[in-house]
């Protein structure tokens, strides 16, 4: 993508050249704060992560690094990440569909819509510290939830295995600012879906239900998926709420890499390097997809 | 017709409970520190406290530096794009949603190995660490103000109008100043509240940079040793984003939806 | 027998009322255009055929079978929409077969007819191409042979060109009337553009506030408009105040100078009467048996093949369109000028 870029770039600069640009290097001069700014507090950051995690600790070459993420704690650790990730991008994803779809396309009043918005705006940002007390405060072993559920129901949770400090816990938690994410990033998506579809399919003999399933439904697809995405690595790359949550005591890739940062346990940089690395890769990757998605639903939805 | 929007209710519903049900949780729960009845006490302890008083002046006045850096540093730079050198857009495009691909928590990691030795040493001096805890920040609001002031820009033609201004005899720093800050109001308000409601009770980057000065490890402090504390802090907080949110979206009518978005943290 | 028909049909919407007692016929093959100013009530006469808005009273017959409260996919009507609405995810081979594969045709048989249909409208190398690909008119002919491959009774358009470039728009209008008339397809245009009803249709409906001022063949419609929305909606067209109406001799006063106008036989004289006349009715100059008045030429606006004049006589002030020729003088702003027209070309509102 980046090369693309550059050579689109050069072209355009030579068809300019046949203009006369008294000092073309004047051009430059507004825009060389903000990439001064990019390259010190993005780039070095990261070009550091990344020549770290080829490094061992006397600084030769070394793949090393990348082999300790075999370590089983570290596959577990990936793998319960990925897990909650999943679970809660697609659990915040679905809730968040219906509820665009119950103000978009099922015609509820504006009003409510609004309220939607304005509430998605908010929950979405309501993370990290407080949104883990807010969820002690409601499904933790004296939780209001908890508590009403073996009061009424006679059911307690945390006989059931549950714990809001393990998978389901941190999942719903995190689900809390998943689906009002996926409220704001599909909506537009649902209101792109044009009224004249569904009428072009029902004048050419179509039910609602075929009409779902052969055009709404495919057209729609592609941002679903890509906001789901979106919300995998919003899940992925959390590290405050599932902190304050479980006081670090779950075995997640952020809190490894935090306690890493500490010096806490077992402390060797290069495997955090290496950690950070494979984050950026797995979030990279997510924000590729992503990007690819999104154009082939614009290209759809524009027209 | 009926059924559908039977069903709709229902989803509003459920989503509505999911929202509504762990706040009440926690505001019932922040009633109860005195046996027996409800009283407002866990409140008055936090506002007694001088830590929350600090803790909180100190993560407002980040987010200020935040604000005003990131503006000076975005405006300009996307308005001087759009004007002289339009093949970058694509580049800048890019670089505000790097941010999304590096987690706060692996920028932060990167961060303190960059700056914390030579030849920088910036997290020797209270200056340096706290230079780098706004810059921390206004990496993560990039991608909002950024799309904020890209998409305020679009809606002005910003060649014509600057060609207009310069033919009356205007200089860039008069066009910046007069033309294109006033005509992005509503944009920079918008994530200048964004800012705010992200930045005051962030963790991560805190708590590694500069611990319980700020407010986010303040209130994670404090989750440790008292419980009732706790919940009265989360409301305190949400009371905090809400009304930031609320101020956005009485600015840009619903158009803030595009622009709210930050990345994982 | 006719094909299509529409009884006593009203639509309201809350207190408005969009489509008032609307009454038409229509013949098998014909092709009908409604026509006129938007929210007159012609779109949605066109979605209750198509089912889309049910009508408040009414009755709509096809072949003599009611469909007034048929739901719109089993009415097999087909319709073309402004926006195209070309199902952005399927190619364009898959979007013409879709109502066929509805209709459970077996493959091979879709597979043909979706050719022929590509073939109707010339666009058979673009079968596997996907909508975005193609431009706004080509997206259009698509448009319109989908909803002609399930065969339809009755082929509804609702101002199909009104999204494209004025040279395609005139492109396109020859080409539907010719794949109307090659498939004698009953069709039923919806339109704001005088043009494209005059020059498209059987028959004309011009409508207003919901209900219909006149209906009659495009000539009916322009040299004889029986209404005065109708005269001013289509065309242009000079009112003249003018006193002194005198109904037997046919003569009136306008602007001070006596003028002959062929009365029709049932008119009536209103309280503020005016003379009605077509711009291109008017000719510089003088010439036998035509009225003829002196004016002061205000403009003249050249617009290609024609010329527009404003003309100033006394206080009323005329249109006049000329025909251009290469080798024309044109009068000037200020000159004084004859224009005359004959007696029968004008008539009395």
């Amino acid at each position: 993508m980046l090369n693309n870029q550059v050579s689109k770039q050069t072209t355009k600069r030579d068809a300019r050249s046949a203009r006369p640009v008294p000092f073309p290097w004047r051009n430059w001069i507004g825009v060389i704060p903000f990439f001064i700014f990019v390259f010190l507090f993005i780039l070095l950051p990261s070009i550091t992560l990344l020549t770290g995690a080829f490094r061992d600790n006397a600084g030769k070459l070394t793949l090393s690094n990348f082999v300790g993420l075999l370590d089983p704690s570290i596959i577990n650790a990936y793998w319960v990440t990925i897990k909650i990730s999943l679970a809660s991008a697609v659990g915040g994803g679905v809730l968040g569909f219906l509820m665009a779809y119950a103000v978009t396309i099922g015609k509820l009043p504006t009003s409510v819509r609004n309220t939607l918005m304005t509430f998605s705006g908010v929950a979405s940002n309501f993370a990290g510290v407080p949104l883990a007390f807010a969820f002690i405060a409601t499904l933790g072993r004296t939780g209001l939830v908890t508590v009403l559920l073996k009061n009424i129901l006679g059911l307690n949770l945390y006989d059931q295995g549950f714990s809001l400090y393990s998978f389901w816990g941190l999942t719903l938690t995190y689900m809390y600012f998943q689906f009002p994410l996926m409220v704001l990033v599909i909506t537009s998506a649902l209101d792109g879906l044009k009224n004249e579809w569904s009428e072009a399919a029902e004048n050419l003999g179509a039910g609602k239900s075929l009409y779902w399933r052969k055009v709404a439904l495919p057209i729609l697809m592609p941002s679903i998926l890509g906001s789901m995405i979106l919300l995998f690595g919003n899940a992925f790359g959390a590290y405050a709420t599932a902190y304050s949550l479980t006081g670090g005591f779950i075995n997640l890739i952020t809190i490894v890499i935090g306690s890493q940062i500490k010096g806490d346990v077992l402390y060797n940089p290069g495997l955090g390097y290496a950690l950070a690395v494979g984050m950026i890769i797995v979030m990279a990757a997510m924000m590729a997809i992503y990007y690819s998605l999104r154009r082939r639903s614009e290209r759809w939805l524009r027209l | 017709m009926k059924r559908r929007s039977f069903w709709s209710w229902v989803w509003i519903v459920l989503g509505s409970l999911y929202f509504i049900l762990p706040l009440y949780s926690t505001f019932d729960f922040s009633l109860r520190e005195k046996k027996g009845v409800l009283s407002f006490l866990s409140y008055k302890n936090v506002f007694i406290d001088p830590n929350f008083w600090d803790t909180i002046g100190f993560s407002l006045e980040i987010a200020i530096f935040t604000i005003i850096v990131s503006i000076l540093l975005v405006v300009p730079t996307v308005y001087w794009i759009r004007l002289r050198l339009p093949q970058l857009r694509g580049i800048l495009e890019f670089i505000s949603m790097l941010p999304f691909v590096i987690p706060a928590i692996v920028l932060v990691f990167g961060m303190i190995r960059v700056f914390s030795g030579a030849p920088f040493f910036l997290t020797d001096t209270y200056f340096g660490t706290y230079a780098l805890l706004v810059a921390g920040y206004v990496v993560l609001a990039l991608p909002y103000v950024f799309r904020a002031v890209d998409t305020g820009l679009a809606a002005i033609d910003v060649v014509s109008l600057t060609q207009a201004a310069q033919s009356l005899g205007a200089n860039f720093g008069t066009i910046l100043i007069r033309l294109i800050f006033p005509n992005l109001k509503v944009a920079i308000l918008s994530s200048a509240f964004l800012t705010l409601a992200t930045v005051v009770g962030e963790y991560t980057i805190a708590s590694f940079l500069v611990g319980i000065k700020a407010f986010g490890p303040y209130m994670s402090l404090i989750g440790q040793n008292k419980t009732y504390e706790s919940s009265s802090l989360a409301i305190i907080s949400f009371m905090f984003t809400w009304s930031f949110m609320g101020l956005i979206q009485l600015l840009s009518r619903g158009k803030a939806a595009s622009t709210s978005l930050a990345g994982a943290r | 027998m006719d094909f299509l028909s529409l009884t006593n049909l009203s639509k309201t919407f809350g207190a408005a009322t969009a489509v008032e007692d609307f009454n038409l016929d229509v013949e098998k093959g014909e092709f009908v255009s409604l026509l006129g100013p938007s929210g007159c009530g012609k779109t949605t006469t066109l979605r209750m055929i198509a089912g889309f808005e049910l009508p408040s009273t009414g009755k709509i017959t096809v072949d003599g079978e009611d469909i007034t409260n048929q739901p719109p996919n089993q009415r097999n009507v087909g319709m073309v929409f402004q926006s195209y609405a070309l199902f952005p995810n399927l190619t364009i081979g898959q979007n013409i077969g879709f109502g066929l594969e509805v209709r459970k045709m077996p493959k091979p048989d879709i597979q043909k007819r979706t050719l022929e249909m590509l073939e109707l409208v010339h666009l058979e190398k673009h079968i596997n191409k996907y909508p975005y690909q193609l431009s706004g008119g080509q997206q259009q002919r698509i448009a319109l042979a989908r909803a002609l491959a399930i065969s339809p009774r009755v082929l509804l358009l609702d101002e199909p060109l009104s999204a494209l470039d004025a040279k395609i728009r005139v492109e396109l209008r020859l080409e539907i009337r010719r794949i109307q008339q090659t498939m004698a397809i009953t069709t039923i245009y919806v339109t704001h553009d005088q043009e494209e009803a005059l020059s498209l249709s059987d028959r004309v409906v011009v409508m207003s506030q919901g209900h219909i001022e006149q209906i009659g063949a495009p000539t009916d419609i322009y040299n004889d408009p029986s209404t005065e929305f109708v005269a001013q909606f289509v065309g242009q067209l000079n009112m003249i105040p003018v006193t002194e109406v005198d109904l037997r001799k046919g003569t009136c006063i306008l602007a001070g100078q006596r003028v002959k106008f062929e009365p029709s036989p049932n008119q009536i004289i209103s309280s503020e009467p005016r003379l009605a006349i077509r711009p291109e009715e008017l000719h510089l100059g003088t010439g036998e048996g035509r009225n003829a008045l002196q004016g002061r030429v205000e403009s003249v606006q050249f617009l290609g093949s024609v010329v527009r004049l404003r003309v100033h006589v006394d206080s009323a002030i005329f249109s006049a369109d000329l025909f251009n020729e290469r080798r024309i003088t044109l009068p000037r702003a200020g000159d004084e000028v004859v224009i005359s027209f004959p007696e029968q070309s004008c008539w009395l509102i």
